[in-house]
């Protein structure tokens, strides 16, 4: 921020004088500017100073594997062989499936709250949304393994082989410990996420719009099709890219679920591993080239979700851009 | 005498329980201008969405008596609320296009209506008797955001036209206007007249006088012991004669400026 500047004689002399007056005022405004822009480079500082250490510290695994860090499909840290495309693979995949289940659903869950459900109803259920969202992560690992496990993902998964077993990304032999399994409990983590952000994109679509879809003749349905998710589609884009966030570093509920398999597999009923959930297994046992290839495997996830946001940012602002 | 388009019996109105309009009985003719004037809170808003039930929308709000749309009473059981609105258009106080083209604007309440015939066409000439084709005919692909405000009532209208209605309501069309684009909504309005029955809400006495054909006084009316309030029509009639000569002593303090 700049203040006027003071050599403009050409100004009035009653506007210089009145600035002058102001002149605590115009300290204190400095001493805002300054503590903002403070606390804002410091956020910078600290992002590059991790970026730099991790970098740092897996650059001796960089330099050895090269490009093959990534695309090696062999994990063999006993023979010091580091490849970790399985890893980037269960992370993508296992993501995908989580926001492919919940989007839907969430959008569901909020056009409900906010257009369709009795208002007496509203309050109970947003509150019941929030608070699945507040639920700690290991907790849905383990509700996941101990009941969803034997009740919905091992049925579902079989089910899903024996009548798609033919494409191979059904094949069998199919497990609930997979990329599956897992992905449908992110979802169940994420749907929370996605729903509490969503009802309030929907929730800000104008009165105006819908008052106006309505005085054509509009049906409810057609109200929310051509009223309410237009206006909302850059928020719900918002939403799912929280939600995807959450998913592709999420940890221990992964690493329970996914089967710790670290052989890459096309089939999503069967076991895999994430970026995040071989951090969490092995760093205990890891030797120090172990290590230094976890660390890389944080950095490469970091570099995944920083270029996931960036694309998504690009998305909304030509979408908010097109109107 | 004609037939009229709406004939109202006794209608009562209440948000919560709490009445807002009481005992009006009025008939509206086709063909014509219909002004509806009156202090703030007086009901104006809430009559006039009681002619294509959009007070369906508000919760609380409950409606009796009855509201005839040539002969048939549009708060009958049998009688769906989505077909009323597709036969009488609506435009509001605040322009309010979607956030969409210019021509996907108009093209709305065809498209929802399941319009067969030429969609270009019917969007050109729904543009046109809105008097607004020649300002938008080079950026129909354009958002109607990026209009003005004037221009976008004038897109709202044609949205409105473009259904083919039977009546337009406006609920103070004019009022975020400048004057130069109010006389282009008021002139609009005649020409609209010629095949549409309008019903207009404005608080611009001056208004209702250039451009209706009959006027509805409606007034608030206080009951001291509760204080509560509630809108009762006290005047209705040709609009030369409301405003030069009133038969109710409240309608002639409106008109003259001594109160409201
Ligand atoms: N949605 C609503 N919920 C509850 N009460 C309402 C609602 N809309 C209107 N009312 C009440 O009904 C009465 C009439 O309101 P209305 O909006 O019809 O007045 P109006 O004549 O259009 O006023 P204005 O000229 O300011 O637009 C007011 O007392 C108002 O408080
Ligand atoms: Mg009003």
């Amino acid at each position: 921020m700049r203040a006027p500047a003071q050599s403009n004689d050409a100004r009035p002399l009653s506007l210089s004088a009145l600035a002058r007056g102001r002149g605590f005022g115009r300290t204190l405004d400095r001493v805002f500017g300054w503590t903002t822009a403070v606390s804002g480079s410091l956020v910078l500082v600290i992002l590059a100073f991790m970026v730099l250490t991790t970098t740092n510290t897996a650059l001796p695994v960089f330099t050895s594997e090269g490009i093959s860090f990534v695309t090696g499909t062999e994990w063999l840290p006993s023979r010091g062989v580091y490849g970790i495309l399985p890893f980037i693979y269960g992370t993508l995949v296992t993501s995908t499936i989580a926001v492919v289940i919940a989007v839907p659903i969430s959008v569901g869950v909020s056009l409900y709250l906010t257009e369709l459900a009795p208002s007496w109803m509203k309050g109970p259920i947003a509150y019941a949304v929030d608070l699945l969202a507040a639920v700690p992560s290991v907790v849905y690992g383990l509700w996941g393994v101990f009941v969803l496990l034997p009740l919905f993902l091992q049925p579902a998964a079989e089910a899903l082989s024996s009548v798609f077993g033919f494409l191979p990304i059904f094949k069998g032999p199919a497990t609930g410990l997979s990329y599956f399994g897992a992905g449908v409990v992110l979802a169940i983590m994420i749907i929370p996420i996605i729903s509490a952000l969503a009802r309030e994109v929907f929730k800000a679509v104008p009165a105006d719009d819908r008052l106006a879809a309505y005085a054509l003749g509009a049906t409810r349905w057609e109200m929310i099709r051509e009223a309410v998710i237009p206006r909302s589609r850059p928020g719900l884009v918002g939403a799912t890219m929280l939600g995807l966030g959450r998913a592709l570093g999420e940890t221990i509920a992964v690493a329970l679920l996914v089967g710790s398999s670290t052989k890459i597999s096309a089939s999503i009923v069967q076991p895999g591993y994430s970026m995040a959930a071989i951090i969490a297994n092995q760093f205990q046992e890891a030797d120090e080239q172990g290590i230094r290839a976890l660390v890389g495997i944080g950095v490469v996830l970091f570099a995944i979700t920083i270029l996931i946001n960036m694309a998504a940012r690009l998305f909304v602002w030509r979408l908010v851009a097109e109107r | 005498m004609t037939e009229p388009v709406f004939s109202v019996n006794h209608l009562n109105v209440s948000y919560g329980g709490n009445l807002a309009l009481k005992d009006v009985c009025l008939d509206i003719h086709p063909r014509e201008i219909t002004a509806i004037i009156g202090p703030s809170g007086c009901g104006k808003s809430t009559f006039i969405r009681c002619l294509n039930r959009m007070n369906d929308l508000v919760p609380g709000a409950q409606v009796e008596g009855q509201v005839m749309y040539h002969g048939e009473d549009i708060y009958g059981a049998d009688i769906d609320p989505v077909t009323v609105r597709r036969r009488i258009g609506m435009v509001f106080q605040r322009p309010n296009p979607f956030p969409k083209s210019i021509y996907d604007n108009v093209a709305f309440g065809p498209r929802i209506n399941g319009f067969k015939g030429d969609l270009d066409e019917l969007v050109e000439r729904s543009l046109r008797r809105a008097a607004l084709w020649d300002e938008v005919k080079n950026k129909m692909r354009k958002s109607a955001l990026a209009l003005s405000g004037g221009q976008q009532q004038r897109l709202c209208i044609a949205r409105a036209i473009a259904v083919e209605p039977d009546v337009i309501l406006m609920d103070e069309p004019a009022s975020a206007l400048d004057p130069i684009a109010t006389v282009r909504i008021e002139d609009l309005m005649q020409e609209l007249k010629q095949e549409y029955s309008i019903v207009i809400v404005t608080h611009n006495m001056q208004q209702a006088a250039r451009v209706s054909d009959k006027t509805a006084f409606l007034y608030t009316e206080v009951d001291e012991e509760s204080m509560s309030r509630w809108g009762i029509l006290v005047e209705y009639g040709p609009t030369g004669g409301i405003f030069t000569k009133p038969l109710d002593k409240r309608t002639e303090d409106y008109v003259s400026g001594r109160f409201g």
